[in-house]
């Protein structure tokens, strides 16, 4: 289907309005505000789908702000949606929809919840604004719009101790990160005079100060993406945020991953090829270090999940260990690009990408569920549940045999693809990966016997099924998960393949905007 | 924040036009001279804060309602987006500037040289300047109020 | 060595800062620490747009003599605006924990751990 160009910025400026409306909407009636944001968030959502649909088929996207057409020198804020971009917008748009529907019943006692649904449109503004812009400016003005609103949804109870420190923690790491993106977007602006990423990119000389501005965004970025040694804000955020929270959460961190992905294979695309020093190229060299930290993040996260007793927080460790998983997809096809199984291990990572966002997002969503029906998030005190959340328990099985991996679920379709690639590139890292896998499944099923098997507490005696409007919102992921895991290629051959193709082919990217090309 | 001496007040009553008669200033020749919807905002919540330090949080929070401020918030930011996507609806863009050169409000051309600027010129950006002093002034003066408010209230520590 | 100074004036401040942010213990320096970066960077970014002895871009053609470019002022103001939003919450957030805790120690606000 063919869309017409404003779309690109509507999918930014619904949300936006929206989240300004409101509050004034708020005033004439609460269940009319979650009507009205649920309704925004679905028209979005829509909207998502069908540039989707015609980006899939036609190729970039670009829209300048406030004219007609692109003047040079590039002056002008502009917008560039690529595959991946699209890639990253479907997963966002289907978090924040399920947050959004699952906040009715869970959030209802709460106050305050006309500021609640304010800060998640502002954040689902901000996410599409970072992966749809091209501009490194405008990234970092939307990755300053993300970290504000999360940071005061993550301390949205603010009368839970825990919570308000969670959030001063995360809004200390993300306004320093911010700021050290931004000081690199300096650095590059005051050598080539240009903001533009594709401008930047074909005109970038991999100088001194290059790679400095290189070390600041991916470091910065991948900070704010969660990745171990810089991961001591991730489970205390997810932890202590509300559930609906903690899933939007997910899908903020992974738009901090776009941002790394942008920069290294889009940014620097050009500078890829070049030798770095020791006579080793950049993107092996890069590719390593992410590598590196990939796998610390998976022995760390799954070796941290292990000695959790609060339920919230194990499965946030359990997302440190999946970003794990991406980053090493990532890594391994950034040091072998070129060949076909750097290209099977992007394919991987890119559709881990999916996945984790989909099983990470249901397992917070059944901790929301128990926390719902009994107030309570240790483990230790928790178990016997099956017996009365018997739908709850279901979705919470699919969810863990996902995350761990097992097929016939999506987690398996993604992780099978990083482990032959990475078993071609070096095979410690695939019989780490593995061997992580299964601790992650033990880990899940410790969890899943300590508060599901076992005698039926008496204090529990009374718990019941969450209302119908959040088991529909599990239902549906679990759905799409279990989808995903019958039909893997469906996905990759139609979603995950232009992305990997969007990001490696860079140059297509660069001459939508540069005259010329490279 | 409790309320301050006599001479304070006096001064302060007196002052306060001025500062507020700037920011507007600041605000309405913002597509002209250094200075915009944020940095006029600021100076008119400053001349609010002043009004708060001077007869206190209570005073203050009785006259204004944080929730009316919070609404012409809401409705300086609406401004803003709508005033983008009026762009969209009768310029060619998003962000256009449809007003520019119409003959309509704002609608001159900027004479060249320099040369003393004519205020109706600008298009959009004056308007968009109103929207965003609005949205800056109840904004920043709804943070001062609440935080004063917040540590005035405060009894000790609960847990 | 004098037309360094500047630069010279951006690592001090964001060093500072970093400082600060690493050494302090008290939340409402962690918050100046914060502040003394962006002040850093924003400086950083105004100063690349400076040429000497220019005047401000306020005409649609100069009077005479080079005017400084003005995309960077631009950059510096929408970060400055966006500094004021992060200092906000920070304080906001600052103020919650005092509340709760009745110190602004981070040694004795450490409920979350490992």
């Amino acid at each position: 289907m063919n869309m017409p160009d404003y779309t690109i910025p509507l999918v930014v400026a619904i949300p936006l309005l929206g989240a300004f409306l409101t509050p004034l909407v708020s005033r004439i009636n609460d269940k009319l505000r979650n009507v009205f944001v649920i309704i925004v968030l679905a028209l979005n959502a829509l909207l998502v789908f069908l540039l989707a649909s015609d980006i899939l088929t036609t190729g970039i996207k670009t829209y300048v702000f406030g004219a007609k057409d692109l003047t040079y020198p590039i002056v002008r804020i502009l917008f560039e949606v690529d595959a991946m971009s699209i890639f990253m917008a479907i997963i966002s748009s289907i978090l924040v929809l399920a947050a959004v529907t699952y906040s009715w019943a869970f959030m209802k006692e709460n106050t305050g919840l006309d500021k609640y649904y304010t800060l998640i449109l502002l954040l689902t503004a901000g996410m599409l604004g970072m992966v749809f812009t091209g501009d490194m400016f405008n990234f970092f003005v939307f990755l300053e719009i993300t970290s504000i609103a999360s940071c005061a949804l993550i301390a949205f109870w603010t009368d839970v101790g825990e919570s308000v420190e969670a959030g001063f923690k995360y809004i200390v790491i993300s306004a320093t990160g911010a700021l050290f993106v931004l000081f690199a977007v300096a650095l590059l602006y005051g050598q080539y005079n240009a903001l533009n990423i594709a401008q930047l990119s074909s005109v970038i000389q991999y100088t001194f100060l290059d790679k400095i501005a290189l070390v600041l965004l991916i470091v910065a970025l991948a900070m704010k993406a969660g990745i171990v040694p810089m991961h001591m804000w991730l489970p205390d955020s997810y932890g202590s945020a509300p559930s609906t929270i903690s899933i939007v959460l997910v899908s903020a961190t992974l738009a901090s991953l776009y941002g790394v992905l942008r920069v290294v294979f889009t940014l620097y695309g050009n500078a890829l090829s070049t030798i770095a020093n020791f006579d080793i190229s950049v993107n092996v060299f890069i590719g390593w270090f992410i590598v590196a930290l990939a796998v610390i993040s998976i022995i760390v996260g799954v070796t941290m999940a292990l000695i959790q007793s609060d339920f919230k927080r194990l499965i946030a460790y359990g997302a440190v260990a999946e970003i794990g998983y991406m980053f090493l997809g990532i890594g391994a096809g950034l040091t072998a690009l070129g060949t076909a199984y750097g290209r099977t291990a992007l394919n991987g990572g890119i559709f881990h990408i999916m996945n984790d966002a989909l099983d990470v997002g249901l397992l917070f969503l059944v901790a929301g569920a128990i926390y719902y029906a009994t107030r309570e998030r240790s483990l230790d005190r928790l178990g016997g549940l099956a017996r009365n959340m018997k739908y709850t328990t279901a979705f919470f099985i699919i969810g863990l045999l996902a995350v761990a991996g097992m097929p016939p679920l999506n987690g398996f379709a993604s992780k099978i693809l990083i482990y032959e690639s990475t078993f071609q590139l070096n095979p410690i890292l695939a019989i780490v990966a593995i061997l992580c896998s299964i601790l992650l499944l033990a880990v899940f099923v410790k969890v899943f016997h300590s508060a599901f098997m076992g005698p039926q507490l008496p204090k529990y005696k009374d718990v019941k099924e969450v209302p119908r409007s959040m088991l529909f919102v599990m239902g549906v992921i679990a759905c799409i998960i279990v989808f995903i895991g019958l039909f893997p290629e469906f996905v990759i051959n139609n979603v995950v393949e232009p992305a990997a193709n969007a990001l490696v082919g860079y140059s297509e990217y660069v001459s939508q905007v540069v005259a010329g090309g490279i | 924040m409790t309320e301050m001496s006599k001479i304070v007040r006096t001064i302060t009553s007196i002052t306060f036009p001025f500062a507020m008669i700037y920011g507007l200033y600041v605000i309405a020749h913002g597509h002209l001279t250094p200075g915009g919807g944020f940095q006029g905002g600021a100076v008119v919540a400053s001349a609010c804060a002043m009004i708060l330090v001077a007869f206190g949080s209570k005073w203050t929070i009785d006259k204004i309602k944080e929730k009316k401020l919070s609404a012409f918030e809401s409705l300086g930011a609406i401004g803003f987006i709508a005033l983008a996507l009026l762009g969209l609806v009768f310029g060619v863009a998003f962000f256009n500037n449809f007003l520019t050169g119409s003959n309509f409000l704002f609608g001159n051309i900027p004479p060249t040289g320099s040369v003393f600027a004519d205020i109706n010129t600008g298009g959009v950006l004056p308007l968009m300047n109103f929207a965003v002093g609005l949205k800056v002034i109840a904004g920043l003066f709804v943070i001062v109020l609440v935080m004063a408010y917040a540590t005035t209230s405060f009894k000790g520590v609960k847990k | 060595m004098i037309y360094n100074i500047p630069y010279i004036a951006v690592a001090a401040l964001v060093l500072i800062g970093l400082y600060a942010l690493v050494f302090k213990r008290n939340l409402i320096k962690l918050v100046i620490g914060v502040v003394l970066i962006e002040s850093g960077v924003n400086l950083f970014l105004i100063i690349l747009g400076y040429r000497e002895e220019s005047i401000a871009p306020i005409y649609t053609s100069s009077p005479g003599g080079v005017m400084s470019f003005p995309v960077p002022q631009a950059l510096t103001l929408t970060s400055i605006v966006i500094g004021v939003a992060v200092i906000a919450l920070m304080l906001s957030l600052v103020i919650h924990i005092y509340r709760h805790y009745g110190t602004l120690d981070v040694r004795k606000v450490r409920r979350l751990k490992e």
